[in-house]
Parts: structure tokens; C-alpha cells; sequence
């Protein structure tokens, strides 16, 4: 049992970038002479090599499955027979919406040790501790894995650094076990179609939550925007009330706000779910009536206050 | 046909909280309990099947809790669950998502739904796991995250649609019976009505042990978790610079750093 083996994530042919992020955790917590490897899963596993050749990855497997979807079958029974063959002390995979469809399942059939949304691993002897959040990431949680020789860890995104520059790991080819076909893949389909803006090029957001109470509400955001010369985004709660388009959603399963410099967040609590798509943000105000929310912890400013008023407040000072 | 729902009676903390004793957790005393949100959106998805089903539709709700998780259930009953299980004694204290998972896998095997819908995560531990781990347990085909299911009770497949990251949707068709777990957003949950919720309070409630379900000692509690916790702390946090003031002097602040750092605005 020893060694580090990381799941490269692929989506529709495209390497997800959290499979890089895995390679730095992988070089941080192994051990002196274990080794690193990075398995390639998908239809054409080769096409992958180049991307994930950087340094920090001593060998690259490549794993040929039968389609390119994704398919938690195909998926569980490779890596269940890649890990038999191997045996890693711990396998990597990202906390991802792909990961959420198998890992769990893969780390039952095997027995594996496993935790997820895992943000800090370290090995205290021979004991590996994971440490994520818990009740809505108001607390950390350090847990171990007793009697468990491989362990099983869904790593949270955006966490460690991709590594740089280039490097030549050996590459060899794993067969994998045929797998049933339960979960078939038919369509993808683009939610955001339809709406006039891209919230990941906006260099300025102002963005609401559930805070605003009513869908009455959201007009005098709306009319602040406009005055601010802001795009007007929005957390989850608010999309899935139709209060605005799905595209508007600021988010892990909305849009990141890649291009933002400024995020005005208004009666956002801080779900990680939703921090996730703006928490790199060079200058985030956080305006919210709790000053006991998240959102306080990842903002450069906060403002305690009644987001109405605030926002009366504010549009006052760019009237005339 | 059945469908078995499997929620969770989350805890958020209050304002301010203490960890034990043992360093392994919050008080008690400082949880506040609720039925997890992603539970509402499954048992709903439950109950509108049954509505539109041509044939009879059961709704089971179960739920792997002390007594006070009681209370989830009787918010299951009053939105239209038909029956309620809890499962539960001392030996379950400090079981993971995945000792859960094998609780709620010993009930299906007992009930032997056509479809168990769970949440995609809980709110309070946010583990997504519970429901694919179930899935393994019993060998069910299984999808993660839906936001759109078509299913007629009684059929050998379902269509669904995964929510990936970044506004993507992946429309997929599985086999039943089948595991899925139920995002945010699916359907809009109902409000359950006064009538319904006295009509709930007299419903009984099934409570069962592990041993009722005729659990291994090695699959129940701590000894069937994939994880131990260690230790519980309260994280150093990045904190903003607050603002401070009345809300004009905060408001007048925050308009000086939009005109800085955002440039050409009014």
C-alpha cells in the first residue's frame, strides 16, 4: 500500500482543471519515494498524456473505456480493478458533480477509507488525516481512516496550485473489466441560451441573494445595477425561483465570474456552492444583514446592514 | 410501485456555539434542527409522481435519526408521504455517510422500491454521498444531481438530467430501480397545509434498530464508517474589513471603491 493515484477528470474530450490541482495535492502529502500516478479514463485516454505530462506526476495509466460520457458503471468497475491491481494508499479524485455520481460508490464496493470536499490532507505517521468543513463550513472537521489501507479522498476545487512547466512520466495501459451500461447518455443542453449577457466576462457584478425576500424586490437591484454600471447576477436560490434567468446564476452550477474585478454581493449568505464561482475575486463587498454569514470570511469588504436601505443609500450617491 | 425517499433532519448552529467536550463535535444544545433542503425537492418529486401516476404510488420516507428527527418525518407525512421509518439506537452514534448509506440500503432491501430518491447533499455536512453509496450497496444503476426526471411508475427506465458545473445540462436514461439524487430547483415544494399537518401529528411512525433489519454488528455505527472524526475546530478565518458607520457613511464608502475599481460608472 503505497503510493499517490489521481483521477484525471475529462468532460466531452476536455481535461477539467481540477485533475492538475490533484497532481499538486498528490506531490504534497506523498511520502518519501512513493510515487505519483495519474490515471486517464475516457474513450480515447491517449489524447490526454500531453496535458497531464507536468512535473509531479512520475507515471501516467491510460485506462480505455467504452465511451466518452460519463458512465459511473464503466467508471467504478476500471478503477475498482486499477486500485485492486495497485493498491495506492490514497486515491484522488475531485469533489466534482461527475465525482458525486461515483466515488461514494466506488469507495463502498471496495472498502476504501473516504471522505469528500476534502481541502487538507496530511499523513501523521502513517495515519492520513483529510480536514473539511462542516455545518455549512462554520467549523473544520479532521477526520482518519482506521484500518483502512486505500483511501478515497474528493478534493475540493480551486484549493491547491496547478503545477508548471513540462515533464516526461512514463505511460502504460491498464485493460479494464467490461461494465454494464445502466446510465446512457443522450444530450448535453446549454441553460444559459436565451440571455443577453455573459456573466463570466462582466468585470463588474452586483449580485443578489435570498436576501431580497420577494420577487418584488428584485427591480430596485435591477435599477441599481443599471445606476452603478453593474450586471446584475444572483445566488442560487434566486434562479430557481425564476426570479431571474438561470443564466444570471453566479455559481458552481452557474457561471463563474472569470473576467470580474468588483462583486457586490447583497443578501448573499456564502453556500460554498456559491463561492465557488466567485471567491477569486480581486474586490468582493459583501452587504448582508448577519454579520455572522459566510460570505463575511472570503469578502474584502463587509457591510452590515439592511440590504434595502443599503442599496437606497448607494443609489442616492450616484444620483445627479 | 413504490418510491423510498431518504432524508436527513440537518443542524445548523446557532449565532454562537461551543464545541465538546471530546472535541468531536457541537453541543447539542447549540443545533438548530430542520428537515435538509435538497430533502424537500425529493420527497416533492415523490409526491408529484404519485399524483400524475395512473396507478397507485406509495411514498415512503425514511429517515436514520434519534427521536427528535421525528419531527422530518412529520413534515414528510404532512407533504403527502404515505409512511414514514426511522431507524435508530445508541449503536448508529458516530456513523458516517456511509454507515447511513447502510441503514438506509437495509431498509430498500426490505421495502423493495422501484426508485429511491435522496438529496444530492445535506446542508449541514455536505458529504454527497448517502445516496450513491446506497446505490453501491444494493448494485442499482445511479445518477447524481438531477434536475429534471421522467419517469412513469412502473417503467424499466427513467430520463433525467444531471446539473454539471458551469450551466451545462446532461441528459441521460437509466435503468430502474435505480438510486438518483435530487438537486435544488427540480420542482417548488409545497407548503404543507394546517389540516395536513394535524392530520401528520396522528400518522404513526415506524421506528426500527439495526437489528430489526437484521444488521451485521460490523456494518452498524462506527465499525461500517469509511471515516472517523478526529477533531472539530473552529477555522481561522479570512475576515473583511468591515464598514462601519450609518448607512449613508457605509453606503458613501462603498460608492468611493465602485468608482475606483470599477471605473467608468455614472
Amino acid at each position: 500500500m503505497s503510493g499517490v493515484l489521481v483521477i484525471a477528470e475529462q468532460r466531452r474530450g476536455e481535461l477539467r482543471p481540477a485533475t492538475l490541482e490533484m497532481v499538486t495535492a498528490a506531490q504534497s502529502v506523498r511520502r518519501p519515494g512513493e510515487r505519483v500516478a495519474v490515471a486517464l479514463l475516457a474513450d480515447e485516454p491517449q489524447r490526454f498524456v500531453p496535458a497531464v505530462s507536468v512535473p509531479g506526476v512520475d507515471e501516467i495509466v491510460t485506462v480505455q473505456l467504452a465511451t466518452r460520457d460519463f458512465d459511473p458503471d464503466a467508471l467504478e468497475t476500471a478503477l475498482g480493478a486499477l486500485i485492486e491491481a495497485r493498491r495506492p494508499a490514497l486515491v484522488l479524485v475531485p469533489h466534482s458533480i461527475d465525482s458525486f455520481g461515483y466515488a461514494a460508490a466506488l469507495a463502498v464496493k471496495g472498502n476504501y477509507g473516504f471522505a469528500t470536499d476534502v481541502f487538507r490532507i496530511a499523513f501523521e505517521g502513517d495515519a492520513l488525516l483529510a480536514t473539511r468543513g462542516g455545518y455549512g463550513q462554520k467549523v473544520s472537521i479532521e477526520v482518519d481512516f482506521p484500518g483502512k489501507e486505500v483511501v478515497l479522498l474528493a478534493l475540493r476545487a480551486n484549493v491547491f496550485k496547478p503545477p508548471e512547466g513540462r515533464a516526461t512520466p512514463a505511460v502504460s495501459a491498464f485493460a479494464a473489466p467490461a461494465a454494464p451500461a445502466r446510465l446512457t447518455g443522450r444530450e448535453y443542453i446549454e441553460v444559459s441560451a436565451g440571455d443577453d449577457i455573459d456573466m463570466s466576462a462582466a468585470e463588474f457584478i452586483l449580485s443578489i441573494g435570498r436576501g431580497v425576500g420577494e420577487q418584488a424586490n428584485v427591480e430596485q437591484f435591477r435599477e441599481l445595477a443599471e445606476t452603478i454600471g453593474a450586471a446584475l447576477g444572483c445566488s442560487r436560490p434566486i434562479a430557481d425561483a425564476g426570479w431571474l434567468p438561470k443564466s444570471r446564476q453566479i455559481g458552481q452550477s452557474g457561471k463563474t465570474a472569470s473576467a470580474c474585478k468588483l462583486y457586490v454581493a447583497m443578501g448573499i449568505s456564502g453556500a460554498i456552492q456559491h463561492l465557488a464561482g466567485m471567491k477569486h475575486v480581486a474586490t468582493i463587498v459583501a452587504v448582508n444583514a448577519d454579520a455572522s454569514a459566510s460570505i463575511f470570511s472570503v469578502a474584502t469588504y463587509g457591510v452590515v446592514a439592511d440590504i434595502f436601505e443599503f442599496a437606497a443609500a448607494l443609489r442616492a450617491q450616484f444620483r445627479g | 410501485m413504490k418510491v423510498l425517499v431518504a432524508v436527513k433532519q440537518v443542524a445548523a448552529l446557532d449565532e454562537d456555539f461551543e464545541i465538546r467536550a471530546d472535541g468531536k463535535d457541537v453541543e447539542a444544545d447549540f443545533l438548530v434542527r430542520d428537515l435538509n433542503e435538497w430533502d424537500d425537492f425529493s420527497l416533492e418529486e415523490a409526491v408529484k409522481m404519485k399524483e400524475v401516476a395512473g396507478t397507485p404510488v406509495e411514498v415512503v420516507a425514511v429517515c436514520v435519526g434519534p427521536e427528535e428527527a421525528d419531527e422530518a418525518l412529520r413534515k414528510c407525512l404532512a407533504k403527502g408521504a404515505d409512511r414514514a421509518i426511522r431507524v435508530w439506537d445508541e449503536s448508529l452514534a458516530g456513523a458516517d455517510s456511509i454507515a447511513i448509506a447502510r441503514v438506509i440500503a437495509a431498509v430498500a432491501r426490505r421495502e423493495e422500491p422501484q426508485l429511491l430518491l435522496a438529496g444530492a447533499q445535506a446542508a449541514d455536512h455536505a458529504f454527497a454521498s448517502t445516496g450513491v453509496a446506497v446505490a453501491a450497496l444494493l448494485d442499482w444503476p445511479h445518477a447524481a444531481v438531477i434536475t429534471h426526471l421522467a419517469y412513469t411508475p412502473g417503467s424499466g427506465s427513467a430520463v433525467l438530467r444531471r446539473e454539471l458545473e458551469g450551466g451545462v445540462l446532461h441528459e441521460m436514461q437509466i435503468e430502474c430501480p435505480a438510486v438518483l439524487t435530487i438537486q435544488l430547483g427540480i420542482n417548488t415544494p409545497r407548503y404543507a397545509s394546517l389540516r395536513s399537518i394535524k392530520q401528520a401529528a396522528a400518522k404513526p411512525i415506524e421506528v426500527l434498530t439495526p437489528a430489526d433489519l437484521q444488521m451485521p454488528a460490523g456494518e452498524v455505527g462506527e465499525a461500517g464508517s469509511a471515516s472517523r472524526v478526529r477533531r472539530m475546530y473552529v477555522p481561522e478565518k479570512g475576515r473583511a474589513q468591515m464598514i462601519e458607520g450609518s448607512v449613508e457613511e457605509q453606503a458613501a464608502r462603498v460608492a468611493q471603491l465602485i468608482r475606483e475599481r470599477a471605473g467608468g460608472a455614472a
